[in-house]
């Protein structure tokens, strides 16, 4: 029998509210499944399109992102502004043939530890089910000077900023 | 294009992943991960790799520091906890070797891996592309400053309980400007409403009426009672404050607080907040006489002549011409460099317990009821009886835990209860020699004196009955229950149920957020946990400090807690002010963005997407520039420049997409490809 196919996912946190909500799991010894790998952003807000398909591309088979709850943004409102890149986001990424599935944008207060924890689970598993991602531009040489992707992302921006 | 990084022996790597005892070490093979780095990251610049029992102790950080001298290191990774614990640790043995601290990197691989994960293969693995991940991103690092930001003298407190008070006086007496927002006619808060405070059994009003006089008189407090903060911007340093001061109707320079309107006044209001609904005042009143500013308040939707335009009868009485009918609202804009909320607690609505029967049972007393009963200046001039308001109780009742550490309603401790039930039990027996049951899950005395006051109170003959109370009913089963509570409990010492017939009841109901703590906390930019207590920035170390630089939060509003304890954060509080007023000025992270106007097209995409205002368009150039003074890094403009002209610092576009790719482990396989890192 085939082993389990183990995924890779990226999250990208925001320092106030998210990553914050990860570090209480840890805290309070909460479970989840050790196949996602964390990145902190200071805001939701930075969060740049090209980082999301550089990790497709790099080899990840999903990417989370998470932010504040809407309105409590420490930077007031920016999680809107990334809520805007997500939905596009996603659009882009039917048309590149990717399930849209693979990217999922998630609310966690600093207050939400389980919830936090429990969404990664919930994602790593139905990432499981939908098997890896291959991205067939999947090359290691992709550095941060040459995105693959440079001319999607730019479209992207141009359309939501 | 700059330089190629982590090339050709340029940079020097440290990398040092801590065991942190067990917490690490017991899940994460740390030996093997630091192995791992020496070895497949020698060419991405690591030059040494250690695992140490605890990195951040004297010990731990020498190494880093003594690693940086002889091996001349430029760049360090430590593997440990999260940054926000010990990121500033790590920075600062750095600057102590002589390296610039922003050239450090602290991944967390215990929140966020050892603590999280039980496959010890798999979080080995992790940590390993955690730290790889480290590796890339801080070969991108550059030297900063931090930034320095002036600090105002003036400090806002908003709420004017006990502890807002004590913090208040600190400021103040250090020789400060304050501005106290306090939104009732008077300061106090709950404490102004007891009458004997645990477990010395100060009489309360003695002890608080003279801080209050202090806040009234002081040269450098300004109280703004009556008032509220409706708006807040800015940061640290320097907010502006936007206070609503609600309409008193009273010109508060010709009032001397003689009275004389509120014995005239004909409209009788029956008291839900300082006498907890079991006295009246007027339309125009102070809450209390020894209210702190003595001037009194016209509640207008009481009042005959708002409602029926006729009437002024306080206007025809006053002496001194001081009511002002006319009076409107008023909007004060304050500058402040730091911002303390002592905002307090409520009460759970104890009608939600259902089966206690409050206010469908009438001898069924709520803990804040009790207060206004037993005090001396309450509508029973301290006689503690039943609603009747004439009869005296035989036998009492006092239930603790009512609606604390219960999944219905609040799940913790309200830290309070216990002793305050104690109390009751004291004042019960004192007053009128009745015999007095107390019915606790645990008895939690914890604090100095506090398990003295409980003995004191087991030897004043209280019954103590261990036991969550199932029910209060008034429908008699047996003989000598008719006429009376019957309190319905399962004995868990003695192992039975029991119904315990008694006159009256009190409830110590749990103490919970302000109804609308969630919104002042998104007014002041900071959190609260999902029972709605404000969060502090560390639960151990940094109790009384909220994530957001510059705004603090003392006393109940952070958690249920006694008064000693509201008085130690508020004046802590203070402290911390303090120290920055008297630095004038607070360093704080250089996390900023700034346009490169070469590369800039002057599209205007990230004109309107700073909250801040922080980005100008400069009309004749056709470029646009941030203002670092205003830009606070949130970094949606750098994300959004289609043209990447915009760049942050310590979130920089290399910074995470290298680190991306060091969690992927794009720099383990071939290495010709790896080494063209070019921006
Ligand atoms: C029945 C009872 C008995 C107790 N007995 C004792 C005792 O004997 N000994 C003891 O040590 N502790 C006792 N406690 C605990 C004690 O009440 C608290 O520790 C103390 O009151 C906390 O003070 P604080 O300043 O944090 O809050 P509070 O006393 O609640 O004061 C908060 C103040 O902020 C104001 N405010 C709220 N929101 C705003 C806003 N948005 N803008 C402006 N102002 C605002 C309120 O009007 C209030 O004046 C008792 C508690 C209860 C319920
Ligand atoms: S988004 Fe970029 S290119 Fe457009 S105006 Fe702003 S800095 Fe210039
Ligand atoms: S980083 Fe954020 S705060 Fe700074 S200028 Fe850009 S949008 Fe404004
Ligand atoms: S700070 Fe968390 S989403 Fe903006």
């Amino acid at each position: 029998m085939d082993e389990l196919f183990e995924p890779v996912v990226i999250g990208f946190t925001c320092n106030w509210c998210s990553y914050r909500a990860a570090d209480l799991a840890g805290t309070a010894r909460i479970k989840y499944p050790p196949n996602i790998r964390l990145i902190r952003l200071m805001c939701s807000g930075r969060l740049d399109p090209t980082f999301v398909l550089k990790a497709l591309a790099g080899g990840a088979d999903g990417v989370l992102i998470s932010g504040c709850h809407p309105g409590e943004c420490h930077y007031l409102e920016q999680n809107y502004k990334v809520l805007r890149r997500f939905l596009l986001l996603r659009r882009v990424l039917t048309q590149l043939g990717i399930e849209p599935q693979r990217v999922k944008l998630v609310w966690a207060s600093a207050a939400e530890g389980v919830r936090l924890a429990q969404e990664i689970t919930i994602m790593v598993e139905e990432i499981r089910a939908l098997g890896p991602l291959n991205w067939p531009a999947a090359d290691t040489s992709i550095r941060t000077e040459s995105p693959v992707v440079s001319s999607e992302s730019l479209e992207i921006k141009e359309g939501i900023a | 294009m700059k330089q190629l990084k982590g090339q050709s022996g340029q940079e020097r790597v440290g990398v040092y992943v801590c065991h942190c005892g067990s917490n690490i070490a017991g899940v994460v093979d740390v030996q093997q991960v630091a192995e791992w780095a020496a070895e497949r990251l020698e060419r991405r610049g690591v030059v040494i790799a250690r695992d140490y029992r605890f990195m951040c102790s004297s010990l731990g950080q020498e190494l880093i520091e003594k690693d940086i001298k002889e091996l001349g290191l430029t760049r360090i990774v430590v593997a440990a906890c999260s940054p926000h614990l010990h990121e500033q640790t790590f920075r600062i043995a750095c600057q102590r070797a002589g390296l610039n601290p922003y050239l450090c990197e602290l991944v967390s691989i215990r929140e966020q891996n050892s603590w999280v994960h039980e496959d010890k293969n798999a979080a080995t693995e992790k940590a390993k592309a955690i730290v790889s991940g480290g590796v890339e991103r801080v070969l991108w690092h550059e030297p900063l400053e931090p930034l320095h930001v002036p600090i105002h003298p003036a400090t806002l407190v908003v709420g004017g309980g006990i502890a807002g008070i004590q913090a208040a006086l600190e400021i103040a007496d250090a020789g400060f400007p304050v501005y106290l927002v306090e939104r009732e006619p008077s300061i106090g808060g709950h404490m102004a409403q007891f009458d004997k405070t645990f477990p010395t059994l100060d009489c309360a009003a003695c002890i608080l009426t003279p801080r209050m006089v202090s806040v009234g008189t002081h040269p450098h407090i300004t109280m703004l009672t009556w008032s509220e903060v409706t708006d807040v911007q800015g940061y640290v340093g320097n907010f502006t404050v936007t206070v609503r001061k609600k309409a008193r109707y009273i010109k508060t320079d010709l009032c001397t607080g003689c009275g004389i309107c509120q014995e005239k006044c004909p409209k009788k209001v029956l008291d839900e907040d300082f006498e907890a609904g079991l006295g009246y005042r007027k339309a125009i009143y102070t809450p209390f006489p020894q209210a702190v500013p003595k001037y009194p308040v016209i509640d207008g939707s009481n009042c005959t002549y708002f409602q029926k335009g006729t009437c002024r009868a306080c206007e025809k009485f006053c002496p001194t011409g001081a009511i002002d009918f006319e009076q409107q609202d008023e909007l004060l804009t304050l500058q402040v460099g730091n911002i303390i909320l002592a905002t307090g607690f409520d009460l759970l609505d104890a009608r939600r317990i259902a089966q206690y029967g409050y206010g469908r049972l009438a001898n069924v007393f709520t803990s804040l009821e009790f207060e206004r009963l037993s005090n001396a200046a309450g509508p029973t001039d301290g006689n503690i009886v039943l609603r009747d308001g004439v009869t005296t109780p035989r036998t009492v009742g006092i239930i603790h835990c009512a609606g604390s550490r219960d999944r219905n309603f609040n799940n913790y401790c309200s830290a309070i209860c216990c002793m305050q039930s104690l109390k009751f039990a004291h004042l019960v027996k004192e007053r009128t020699g009745a015999t007095v049951y107390n019915f606790y899950i645990d008895i939690r005395t914890p604090a100095k004196a506090y398990d003295e006051f409980y003995q004191r109170v087991l030897e004043e003959g209280t019954i103590f009955v261990r036991g969550r109370v199932a029910e209060v009913t008034d429908a008699a089963r047996l003989p000598g229950e008719e006429n009376r509570l019957i309190i319905q409990v399962e004995d868990t010492l003695a192992g039975l149920q029991r119904r315990i017939p008694v006159d009256m009841v009190i409830l110590s109901v749990s103490l919970q957020p302000r109804w609308d703590a969630k919104e002042v906390a998104k007014r002041f930019g900071i959190s609260c946990s999902s029972d709605g207590w404000i969060i502090e920035k560390h639960p151990k170390l940094d109790p009384i400090a909220t994530m957001t630089e510059g705004v603090f939060a003392v006393g109940c509003a952070q958690g249920p807690k006694d008064i000693p304890s509201s008085v130690a954060q508020g004046a802590a509080a203070a402290a911390r002010v303090l120290a920055r007023i008297q630095q004038q000025e607070i360093a704080l992270e250089p996390v900023r963005a700034s346009v490169e106007e070469s590369r800039c097209s002057g599209c205007r995409i990230c004109n309107n997407l700073c909250p801040f205002n922080a980005i100008l368009f400069h009309e004749d150039r056709m470029v646009s520039e941030i203002n670092a003074a205003l830009c606070q890094g949130c970094g949606t403009c750098v994300a959004a420049c289609p043209a990447g002209a915009i760049s942050g610092t310590v979130f920089s576009n290399e910074q995470i997409l290298s680190q991306i790719e060091g969690l992927l482990l794009l720099n383990q396989s071939e290495p010709t490809q790896a080494e063209m890192v070019t921006a």
